[in-house]
């Protein structure tokens, strides 16, 4: 049922995207031409985020967003601006604000936030539906929102000219005031705000120029900080209706597993149980409280028709994929001859890496909150992706998409998890409030997450790679083995080319280093875990493989690891200024290191931003210990800088506990780990001092929200072989014993 | 019916007296600031005081929590130790997704009314069992630390409404 419904939306998907190519041939060809260009960027991915530069040619209709869509002001004065993005921690409630304001000229202390429900106005500037993902939120609405905000101060300041009978061209706007210096005369936004509104939107307003910014550049307070300390911030779990039931369901313990046979009547008999019901996901338990809920649930007897996925085991998955990796696969790039490269050669290396499946791990687990009734569907959840989500929810309930409201909570992290393609979790959700016909409230136990799939890929590559005489690079081949997250879904039909998913090739098909005989090939093997986007999606793996191959080539050609990288990028490249002032801060080659300490050094672009990091090293018992990173960054020019530290310091955290501890493996087609005790995130103990390092750019802004994780795991790696001597191909790195 | 002081008012609930303590705070009460995570005692998000010390929520029996003074996220500006830590936790900008925050300031609260001046051995151990994975850690220190050099100028600079 589900795989009817998806190929619908699939199909319809298709269809709005042909429409929006047809209605709009030259963006058609810049998705092309960016897709190529920049390999997957995940969600977001084909954005404008060039500065506008790719419609510059021959400039498409700009869609017009009415100001009222995203701003509310009240008559006394407070502005509120709804927020078409979901807020994970990424800061998107108070950045995008920022945006507005600027043009606004708005009094930012009366500033709030709210978020938007589904509606095609708040759709990402570059796709045809609403979601949050791909580092996008920035670069996608940059331009937008600061235009949605220059609209309405156009508006405001018309209004109040035309209320007092002045020339509009000798008012201006100021902290929330229209002000007419002439005459002295001054109003507040308040006051002419619905005057404004009866006006017609104007024509093309001027934005303002860098230089006249008061607000973009300033390091800001987050909005939702004071929510967040006080207790009040609504997250999806927080939601109570009345009449509301708790829902637990016992899932498969193995992918892909239906029940054959159960058995309720222990569940039945606790206090608080109101039922029990059999949906395509499991066995559900409604009950007053969660607590009742998982208590008969752990008294179910569930008779499971495991299917073929009770077959799979890592170790005979890695061993089949480490196959694979010595085969032919569809080509993702493919530069020079690396045959004749590699004849070439004067020294070769070649290596074997072994990468885990990830879960998410969110804190908060998964929940969605459902009140059916016969014509509409209300939930609310902490999605990334609400169009999507509410195209499943009517399928799914047989209702129309606007039937289905969606309330966006906060999310207690997302890392791409609840940016589900198969809206796995709120179509359960609505097939258990079909079976119990009261509101539900669907909780995921801890466990139920950490085992409920949706995993980064596990990955197996093979690197063969030689230098010349000089220590250049000579030839690079890289095959990469692991599932595709596209495949299969909505996506894949631009995201999937020449049999190539470009997000399993991200930074991999487009490592920078200047290699003349290039080849990168890639298998994208099925079975059953399903797999998903996790912060940086492709980059989380391949920053590692190829920075820390880079590495070793440095070794084998005896240069400085820093040194090499350098030269061996081309002499343009962003890359370089990151490289470079990160090694200027942590005094690269020149500070003297605590004794049994090292530096390791990677650097990454991902979702148009570049960051390098640097890792100071040490082991304590055996035990790996991250003491300090410098982190420099250059993601053009920056909204909010400590938002853009935060970012910065989270990516460093996320990666580096996936680095060091994180890994999801199966047995007998059953997930090992469980809960924080086996799937250990970063500890408070094991953190390290953070440094982070803003390039001053005037570029257009890129990502944030995860190009900082993918240079930690090469960054600690490479510091680790300096410190032992011994290469890092595996992860986690908590696996390897050190001498 | 079991009797419960939670910040400072007395209630009654009738829930098994198995029940943790954490599902009674947020299903019977709508005292939704109090976040499950793990529900075994290894991620700190459900960190309450009892009596003014830091336990997890989710492992402690309802029935446990009887006769003591149970203080929750949404009392702790009653006093000003807690006033203090919300707006050192305000003046760092701590929270990302701030799922995770209300165990935090409960844990460093408790930290701070027991040692006043903790050493950063004393703050590792106190924080170490209360996960964050958007990477808040340095801030807390940062905030934690800011309340130990200046507990009344934080007091004075008030609540975080």
């Amino acid at each position: 049922m589900n795989k009817l419904i998806e190929n619908k939306i699939e199909r319809q998907l298709k269809k709005q995207i042909n429409n929006m190519a047809t209605q709009n041939p030259s963006r058609r060809k810049f998705l092309k031409d960016s897709t190529a260009l920049m390999g997957g960027l995940v969600i977001g991915f084909y954005l404008p985020i060039k500065g506008g530069r790719a419609y510059a040619a021959d400039a498409p209709p700009k869609p017009v967003y009415p100001p009222n869509a995203f701003i509310r002001i009240a008559a006394d004065d407070n502005i509120t601006i709804i927020v078409n993005k979901s807020e994970m921690g990424q800061g998107v409630y108070t950045s995008l604000p920022m945006l507005i304001a600027e043009e606004l000229e708005a009094d930012w202390s009366r500033i709030s936030v709210e978020s938007a429900p589904v509606a095609a106005v708040y759709n990402h500037t570059a796709m045809p539906m609403q979601l949050t993902g791909g580092s996008s939120s920035i670069p996608s609405s940059w331009e937008q929102m600061r235009r949605v905000g220059a609209n309405a101060r156009t508006l405001l300041v018309r209004a109040a000219a035309q209320q007092w009978g002045v020339p509009e061209s000798e008012c201006h706007a100021e902290n929330s005031q229209v002000i007419h210096v002439g005459s002295g005369k001054r109003s507040s936004y308040g006051k002419v705000a619905d005057a404004a509104a009866k006006l017609p939107l104007p024509d093309d307003v001027k934005l303002k120029s860098p230089k006249d910014f008061k607000i973009i550049g300033k390091a800001t307070k987050r909005l939702d900080t004071p929510a967040k300390i006080n207790g009040t911030a609504q997250f999806g779990l927080d939601v109570y209706l009345p009449g509301m039931l708790t829902v637990l369901i016992a899932r498969s313990p193995v992918f892909g597993g239906k029940v054959k046979r159960f058995d309720a009547t222990e569940a039945h008999k606790l206090p608080g149980v109101q039922g029990v019901y059999q949906v395509p996901t499991g066995i559900a338990v409604a009950a007053s409280g969660f607590w009742p809920a998982k208590t008969a649930r752990d008294l179910l007897e569930i008779e499971w028709d495991e299917g073929p996925g009770a077959a799979l085991s890592t170790a005979k998955m890695r061993a089949e994929f480490l196959a694979l990796a010595k085969t032919p696969g569809a080509v993702a790039r493919k530069d020079g001859d690396t045959v004749q490269g590699f004849k070439k050669a004067h020294k070769t290396v070649s290596a074997e890496y072994e990468i885990p499946y990830l879960a998410h791990a969110a804190m908060e687990p998964l929940n969605v909150v459902v009140d059916l009734k016969p014509d509409h569907c209300s939930i609310w959840t902490g999605t990334q992706m609400q169009t999507m989500d509410a195209m499943m929810a009517a399928k799914t309930a047989g209702l129309k998409p606007e039937q289905v409201e969606i309330h966006t909570t906060f999310l207690g992290g997302g890392f791409g998890r609840r940016a589900n393609p198969r809206s796995d979790f709120v179509i359960e959700a609505v097939q258990v409030a079909m079976a119990v016909a009261q509101p539900v409230k669907v909780v995921w136990t801890r466990e139920d997450d950490m085992r409920g799939g949706n995993y980064r890929p596990m990955w197996s590559d093979n690197i063969e790679a030689g230098i010349a005489k000089d220590g250049k690079p000579l030839a690079w081949k890289h095959t990469l083995v692991g599932q595709s997250i596209i495949a299969d879904t909505a996506f894949a039909s631009f995201l999937i080319q020449n049999g190539v998913d470009v997000t399993s090739v991200e930074g991999a098909a487009t490592l920078p280093y200047v290699i003349p005989n290039l080849q990168v090939e890639l298998h994208s093997p099925k079975n059953e875990v399903p797999v998903q986007w996790w912060r940086s999606v492709g980059h989380s793996h391949t920053a590692f493989v190829v920075e820390t191959m880079i590495d070793e080539l440095a070794h084998l050609a005896g240069k400085d690891p820093l040194a090499y990288r350098l030269a061996n990028l081309p002499v343009t490249s962003r890359y370089r200024g990151v490289l470079q002032l990160a090694a200027d801060k942590a005094d690269w080659g020149k500070k003297k290191l605590a004794a049994g300490c090292a530096y390791g050094v990677a650097v990454h672009k991902s979702f148009d931003s570049y960051v390098a990091e640097i890792a100071e090293v040490s082991l304590e018992n055996g035990k790996v210990r991250v003491h300090r990173v410098v982190a420099a960054v250059d993601c053009g020019m920056v909204i909010n800088p400590d938002g853009v530290r935060q970012q910065i310091e989270g990516g460093i955290v996320y990666g580096l506990s996936a680095a060091l501890h994180g890994a999801i493996t199966l047995d007998k087609g059953r997930v090992v780990q469980s809960n924080f005790h086996d799937y250990t995130p970063l500890r408070f103990s094991e953190m390290p001092q953070v440094e982070v390092h803003i390039v001053s750019s005037s570029e257009p802004p890129t990502g944030i929200g995860e190009p900082g994780t993918p240079p930690i795991a090469p960054a600690v790696a490479n510091a680790l072989f300096k410190l032992t001597g011994k290469r890092l191909r595996r992860m986690p790195f908590d696996k390897e014993t050190f001498a | 019916m079991i009797t419960l002081t939670i910040n400072g008012k007395k209630t009654k609930v009738d829930a098994d007296p198995s029940t943790p303590l954490l599902w009674v705070l947020r299903d019977h009460l709508q005292l939704t600031g109090t976040k499950y995570g793990c529900g075994m005692a290894q991620c700190g998000a459900c960190t309450v005081h009892l009596d003014g010390r830091a336990i997890r929520s989710c492992q402690t029996p309802v029935s446990m929590a009887s006769g003591k003074q149970v203080t929750t996220i949404e009392g702790l500006a009653e006093t000003a130790l807690g006033k203090s830590v919300q707006a050192a936790w305000q003046e760092v900008d701590v929270p990302q997704c701030g799922y995770c925050q209300s165990g935090q300031i409960m844990a460093a609260t408790a930290l701070l009314n027991e040692i006043p001046h903790p050493s950063e051995a004393e703050i590792t151990a106190a924080m170490d069992g209360i996960l964050c994975r958007c990477g808040t850690y340095n801030r807390i220190r940062t905030a934690i630390q800011k309340v130990a050099k200046h507990p009344i100028l934080a007091e004075q600079s008030g609540g975080t409404k």
